[in-house]
């Protein structure tokens, strides 16, 4: 069995985020990345399948330019067979999505995961459109994952509740907690990792309907006003008056 | 695997972060980042949220010993073909400093290990002893000790009295070592003895040989989240087999206490560290005379100064680690690094502490625990003072021990 893991580099969720020329670019400066979080559940249950299954491999893949490459690195000590990074800038849902099913017909996978969403852009949507690319059902976003021979069962987090599919593969999942939990990269893990493959292919051009024209910052959060619980006639005042909602 | 059950979790959320002053980080390889966050992840899930437990209740937690097996924190540098890491110096000293960012007595537990018991069997064990020993230790299968030290012989090493008798077709071991971490748990212990002409030799000792017991030191009020004990010889037959063979006298177990000397003074910033983020947390949440504590000037020269001992102490370690991974570090260089790192961890961790007022004496913040703690890294592998006469010898050739 072949499982491609699609992984983001992203910055940790503690980054403090600001834009350069002209509010069109994100300030990298000082910014650690990371997997994202919801591919890096991905990637440990990828792992959990392969260590129970003989003979299966996990690949790893990334779009994105050559300063990706450590955050790739990372995922192979945590037992990822071998990697792939597109070479090309992560621009649109569309762009990254074309990429990874392009890849995906070249190779011939089981199953490919990634996160439900990136915590960057947090679209959501990649894993939709390589299913649809690749003519395969998708399925996000998917919290329990268990393959039984040809068919994977799974539970999906739905409004109010949980749905439980079971799906022919190959196909595509978006993941998210509890699917799996987090691993961390151990020594030998880290050292194995040094000599593991990692391909780097060049894009497929995609003619892209998005351009980014500027980024925005959600303004500052304001002070908390505490009102004492027995004061409701402040409270109604100054949501009136103050913050205009009522 | 899951903590022993009586292990109380904290519900406080660990959010350390190191400082960087001198972006000392982009002397680091991708690969030395990875696994200091690797690392870092692993004392945030298994070490801190328990050890303000474990510390209060004098509770070593047996279970990390595998949990440090598998992660990799026994013996890095030893050669894959062992079990070990095979990773370079500025590694092992990175993951010391984040183990005793968590705590010392965690970090005690994996540099005996490692630079005390797996590195003199490294460097001066048979090759059945290192096929024997070295991927159990690795593993955390086997939890080893290292005993030098006895009641009546400390900072002088050469004076101990623990001794063998060649029999013929084994050795007889008598005598008693004092101070030894591990040994309550530990399954080996690597032992410094003399023989009958009196020249120091190392011997394997495994727990279950006749006339060998590890009775444990009570009542400490440092390190007390690490086991540490006595390990008493009363004709103990030790066979041939366990004799390390590549060196004897002195100057093997020194070499392993330069080994284990590099990994402290790391380990202590890891501390010093912790204790700097958390009163500079601290300080600007703070209130006192209407405004956030950090905005007088008294609090803001302990934090400066806090920052210039850890931003030199970064440095000295960094520019060490390069030397060790050349084999050119020199014990006195070594020996300087452990005495003013030890040193400024413990200033830093007392002005952290009267940053935090009256909390600072509480377990909710982890600062009296290491201030506690470096008391005993001030005085183990080679007390402040000895670590003076070292570098006295170094500068003039004139030693001033005795
Ligand atoms: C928690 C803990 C764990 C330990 N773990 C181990 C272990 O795993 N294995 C092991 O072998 N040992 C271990 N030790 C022992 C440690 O290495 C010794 O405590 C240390 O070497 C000091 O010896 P001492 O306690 O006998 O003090 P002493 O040697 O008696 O020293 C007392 C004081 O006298 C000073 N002094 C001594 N000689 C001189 C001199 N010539 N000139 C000036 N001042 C001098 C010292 O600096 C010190 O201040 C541990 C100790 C502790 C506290």
């Amino acid at each position: 069995m072949k499982i491609l893991v699609c992984i983001t580099h992203v910055p940790d969720t503690t980054s403090k985020i600001n834009f350069t020329d002209n509010n069109t670019r994100f300030n990298t400066a000082g910014v650690q990345f990371i997997i994202g979080p919801y591919d890096d559940y991905s990637l440990a249950r990828a792992i959990e399948i392969k260590e129970a299954t003989p003979g299966a491999t996990v690949t790893v893949l990334n779009v994105g330019p050559a300063d990706t490459e450590p955050t790739i690195r990372k995922a192979l000590s945590v037992g990822a067979d071998d990697a792939v990074r597109i070479n090309a800038e992560p621009t649109d849902s569309f762009f990254v999505a074309k990429q990874i099913a392009e890849h995906a017909k070249s190779i011939g996978y089981d199953l490919i995961l990634m996160g439900r969403e990136s915590i960057d852009y947090n679209s959501g949507v990649v894993h939709g459109i390589v299913g649809e690319l690749l003519g395969w059902p998708s399925v996000s976003p998917v919290m329990k994952l268990d393959i039984e021979g040809t068919k994977a069962k799974l539970a999906r987090e739905i409004e109010g509740g949980k749905e439980f599919l079971e799906v022919n593969l190959p196909f595509v999942a978006g993941c998210q907690e509890p699917i799996a939990e987090w691993k961390i990269p151990n020594m030998r893990g880290i050292m194995s990792a040094r000599t593991k493959p990692l391909k780097v292919v060049e894009p497929v051009s995609v003619d892209s309907g998005v351009k980014l024209q500027q980024f925005e910052l959600p303004p500052p959060k304001g002070a908390v006003k505490m009102i004492a619980a027995d004061n409701v006639a402040e409270l109604v005042t100054l949501l009136k008056n103050e913050a205009k909602v009522l | 695997m899951a903590q022993d059950a009586s292990s109380k979790k904290s519900l406080k959320q660990d959010v350390y972060d190191h400082p960087d002053f001198y972006a000392i980080d982009d002397l680091l390889t991708a690969e030395h980042k990875l696994i200091r966050s690797s690392i870092r992840d692993f004392v945030k899930k298994e070490i801190t949220p328990y050890v303000e437990d474990w510390a209060q209740r004098a509770h070593f937690p047996y279970e990390i010993v595998k949990k440090f097996g598998d992660i990799g924190a026994f013996g890095p540098t030893v050669s894959e073909q062992y079990g070990g890491g095979g990773l370079d110096y500025i590694s092992y000293g990175i993951i010391m400093q984040e183990i005793e960012r968590g705590d010392s007595g965690m970090r005690s537990t994996a540099s005996v290990q490692g630079s005390l018991v797996m590195y003199p069997i490294y460097k001066f064990g048979s090759e059945a002893q290192k096929k024997k020993y070295l991927p159990k230790l690795a593993s955390g299968e086997w939890l080893g000790c290292f005993g030098l030290t006895e009641p009546d012989h400390g900072s002088n090493p050469g004076g101990m009295v623990t001794n063998f008798k060649d029999m013929g077709d084994h050795y007889l071991l008598n005598g008693a070592k004092m101070w030894i971490s591990n040994s309550p748990r530990a399954d080996i212990a690597v032992v410094w003895a003399k023989n009958e002409e009196g020249r120091v030799h190392g011997l394997v000792v495994e727990r279950g040989m006749e006339g060998f017991s590890t009775p444990e030191t009570h009542g400490k009020w440092s390190l007390r989240a690490s086991a540490t004990g006595e390990l008493v010889f009363d004709n103990v037959k030790v066979p041939k087999e366990n004799l390390l063979p590549g060196k004897s006298g002195l100057g093997a177990p020194l070499m392993c206490l330069d080994s284990a000397r590099y990994g402290i003074a790391w380990g202590a910033i890891g501390a010093a560290m912790d204790c700097y983020d958390s009163a500079r947390r601290y300080a600007l949440e703070r209130i006192q005379f209407g405004k956030p504590i950090a905005s007088f000037q008294l609090v803001q020269k302990k934090l400066a100064e806090m920052l210039s001992e850890i931003t030199k102490a970064q440095l000295l370690n960094w520019r060490l680690g390069t030397l060790m991974n050349e084999g050119k570090a020199t014990t006195a260089q070594i020996s300087l690094a452990k005495r003013n790192n030890v040193h400024v961890a413990l200033e830093i961790a007392r002005e952290a502490r009267q940053i935090h007022g009256g909390m600072g004496i509480t377990g909710e913040y982890p600062i009296m625990r290491h201030m506690m703690n470096l008391e005993s890294v001030v005085t183990y592998e080679g007390t402040h003072d000895i670590h003076l006469l070292i570098l006295g010898n170094n500068i003039t050739g004139i030693p001033a021990f005795f």
